[in-house]
């Protein structure tokens, strides 16, 4: 009788998950082993879309195929994202938690991080292309100071502007669950620990990073699974010269070649889901949480 | 096979087509019964009771209009609703989405504004309706380049999908193409023009007249190529013919080998740092050339205006090998009947009838018929849009803004010598899905 309780209390949830998120995941396994022409898919069981994707990537003696050129340059933003927006992230939690000592004071800073998400992704992301460019407010300041004497074209349009734009809207996805981790570390725990001699550093390594663990893996999570199917800021940031999974996906269905562009989601969401399981191994989120 | 009709394929996926046939049944007779309700509503309606139904059933005519964003502005609408009461409802998408819309969201729309490279793929899975030339007005006067691909009497470039290629149907419900001028239209010819590459002159600081500079070292990281595969491969396809690399028996149709050749030459060029950046919005094009940071580049021409109409030095640079040219019109979705297509029908006459003609030659387009759109202009107008003369006094755009000065002449001269020199035309190739690819490939090198 009980469980039958829970279960009910439990069925919306369940409901969603099956119509939004399992059922469509089922029939994208399903349509990525479909044929296509120009504008029609057809019912089949081929490999060709998963063929292809891997086309000449086990040739070791030639280049690296698309697929792993593409694969290595994503993981490589998603490593960048993620160390910038974790140093920074832990960063600042930390000062909100242990450097502001009054909760309304707190509240208004934790607030002020949230400004810049009053404004879209895309604004945001554009925003610096006037600060960045050849000839945009960095380039000229840095000339007229004289610190270069010929406009630096690497500021936009290359991996530094992907990867800053990535810190600048992501970074406040670290800096939730890592704040919540940290307001709940039990401060005498703290106190004990300097009692007994401990110095800060001590202190942050032994204490605070073991109990904030949690906070770390779920932001990584957040920032990880992002980056690694964005197309949008790698596209405008890098100049639509810098190729992501993302982007291939989309210009694929946007020329109707959907079992194609299936296929390839469903190889990203392997890959994503690994690297989650990866690092859910080194905690157990349902426990600490 | 199964079309990609949002609403009706999980019941063709499951039950075969069948099913889908008896939902349309269903969804007519019960439309059946809403008119009777209606005129009955509407009977009742005419005594005491002023309610819902007497509003629907002389509610104004408007039509939802799916389409880029070309032809959309609140100025035609205005003129459209003072002149025939019809309202029009726009919705704006990029070339690719209107293809991709038509074909799985058909009963989203009234009417389509679609390009003529699009049809070899949207006339075979028959979601478009014939249009019947005899209800155009205007039909006799449509001009050469659509009907018989010539202009002023001489035959242009006819590589790619050109509009005479895919202009007719065998039959109202056809799916296939017609050699032979018949009543039955793919596309009611609207709005057309030649592109070419966009320069900075003030940047460049010399005369550029072939289409191999998109490649010239001297532009290192100061050129840029648009990412819409199906367009940028005839840039590509023009570059690499103007670099002497190879001639293209047909650019618009090529096989493999010549897909794998062109896309190796800009690969190489990517690789070395030619290209600034790729854009894919229009919007894209105009900032990257106003800021500067792409001196020469494909475009199109209202993003040129814009450019121009901030301050800044831009040309919509003529070359010797000639323009690629693109042309686009009016369909009907193969469900239309009725009321709803006798009032797309009229919006259709209402657009050739001269004054949206002319809106579109004051912004550097073409419109399909000309003697009409030139009762509708300025002879001065006239004269600098069409005639390639020095403009008699400054040049206006439809809102006002100022695009020429007095004494300027057009990018290009006049109509017979842009149109004229037509090279080739937007198209979608037999190998489009392994050129696609390609494309991908480059992009990720």
């Amino acid at each position: 009788m009980k469980i039958n309780k829970h279960f009910l209390l439990a069925l919306p949830f369940y409901l969603i998950f099956i119509f939004f998120f399992i059922i469509p995941l089922i029939l994208t396994i399903i349509v990525s082993f479909w044929d296509y022409t120009e504008y029609s898919i057809i019912p089949d069981f081929i490999f060709d879309n998963y063929k292809y994707i891997f086309n000449k990537c086990f040739k070791f003696s030639t280049d690296l195929c698309v697929t792993f050129k593409t694969y290595l340059s994503t993981f490589y933003f998603c490593f960048m994202a993620w160390f910038f927006t974790l140093i920074i992230g832990f960063t600042v939690a930390y000062f909100l938690v242990f450097h502001v000592r009054s909760v309304g004071m707190q509240i208004v800073l934790f607030l002020i991080c949230t400004i810049p998400f009053w404004t879209s992704n895309v604004i945001r992301m554009i925003s610096w292309i006037p600060l960045l460019g050849r000839n945009g407010l960095f380039n000229s300041f840095l000339i007229s100071t004289g610190v270069i004497d010929e406009p630096q074209e690497w500021f936009l349009y290359s991996h530094f502007s992907v990867i800053l734009a990535f810190v600048h809207l992501y970074t406040l996805f670290m800096i939730v669950p890592i704040f919540n981790s940290l307001i709940r570390i039990d401060k005498s725990l703290i106190e004990a620990a300097y009692d007994s001699g401990a110095n800060g550093f001590q202190i942050l390594t032994n204490i605070i990073i073991p109990l904030c663990k949690p906070g770390i893996i779920i932001g990584s999570i957040f920032v990880i699974t992002v980056v690694m199917g964005d197309f949008l800021t790698i596209g405008i940031m890098g100049g639509q010269q810098i190729a992501s999974i993302g982007k291939i996906i989309q210009v694929e269905m946007s020329y109707l070649q959907l079992p194609s562009a299936a296929a390839n989601a469903v190889i990203l969401l392997i890959i994503t889901l690994l690297l989650i399981w990866t690092m859910t191994k080194f905690i157990d989120i349902r426990k600490e949480l | 096979m199964i079309k990609l009709v949002s609403t009706c394929n999980i019941f063709k996926l499951y039950k075969g087509v069948d099913m889908s046939k008896k939902m349309n049944k269903k969804i007519t007779r019960r439309s059946m019964l809403k008119s009777t309700t209606a005129l009955a509503g509407a009977a009742l309606g005419s005594g005491l009771i002023t309610g819902f139904p007497a509003i629907h059933a002389s509610g104004t005519p408007t039509i939802r209009y799916l389409g880029t964003a070309v032809n959309m502005g609140s100025e035609p609408e205005k003129k459209l609703f003072e002149d025939t009461g019809i309202k029009v409802k726009y919705i704006s998408k990029t070339t690719d989405e209107v293809v991709k819309t038509i074909l799985t969201q058909p009963n989203s729309f009234d009417i389509v504004d679609s390009e003529y490279f699009s049809m070899p793929k949207l006339v075979p899975s028959g979601s478009l309706l014939g249009m019947d030339t005899n209800r155009i007005k205007e039909w006799s006067n449509v001009v050469t380049a659509f009907t018989e691909g010539k202009v002023n009497g001489k035959t242009i470039g006819d590589q790619g999908t050109a509009p005479k290629k895919v202009l007719y149907l065998k039959g109202p419900n056809s799916t296939e193409f017609s050699k032979e001028p018949t009543r039955y239209a793919t596309l009611i010819p609207t709005v057309y023009n030649a592109d070419t590459l966009g320069i900075r002159p003030d940047l460049i600081k010399r005369p550029i007249n072939t289409w191999a500079e998109l490649l010239n070292p001297e532009f290192k990281g100061k050129a840029c190529i648009l990412n819409i595969p199906s367009i940028g491969i005839m840039d590509a396809a023009m570059v690499v013919e103007a670099m002497g690399e190879y001639t293209y028996p047909d650019k618009g149709n090529m096989t493999k080998a010549e897909i794998d050749l062109t896309m190796k030459i800009f690969t190489e060029a990517k690789k070395a740092g030619q290209f600034r950046a790729f854009w894919s919005d229009f919007n894209e094009s105009v900032n990257l050339m106003a800021s500067g940071e792409v001196v020469i580049q494909s475009m199109w021409s209202p993003a040129i205006t814009a450019v121009r109409s901030q301050g800044i030095p831009c040309i919509y640079q003529p070359l010797k090998e000639g323009y690629r040219a693109w042309a686009a019109g009016f369909a009907l979705p193969s469900t239309a009947k009725g009321r709803q297509a006798d009032i797309c029908y009229e919006y259709i006459n209402w657009f050739l009838s001269g004054w949206m003609g002319a809106y579109l030659n004051r912004q550097g387009y073409y419109s399909a018929v000309l003697s009409t759109a030139e009762k509708n202009m300025k002879a001065y107008e006239w004269d600098y849009w069409m005639n390639g003369k020095p403009a008699a006094q400054d040049i206006l755009s439809p809102t006002g803004k100022k695009l020429a000065s007095k004494g300027e002449i057009r990018d290009g001269g006049s109509y017979n010598d842009r149109m004229g020199a037509v090279a080739c035309w937007n198209a979608t190739m037999d190998e489009n899905k392994y050129m696609v690819r390609k494309w991908n490939e480059m992009i990720a090198s």
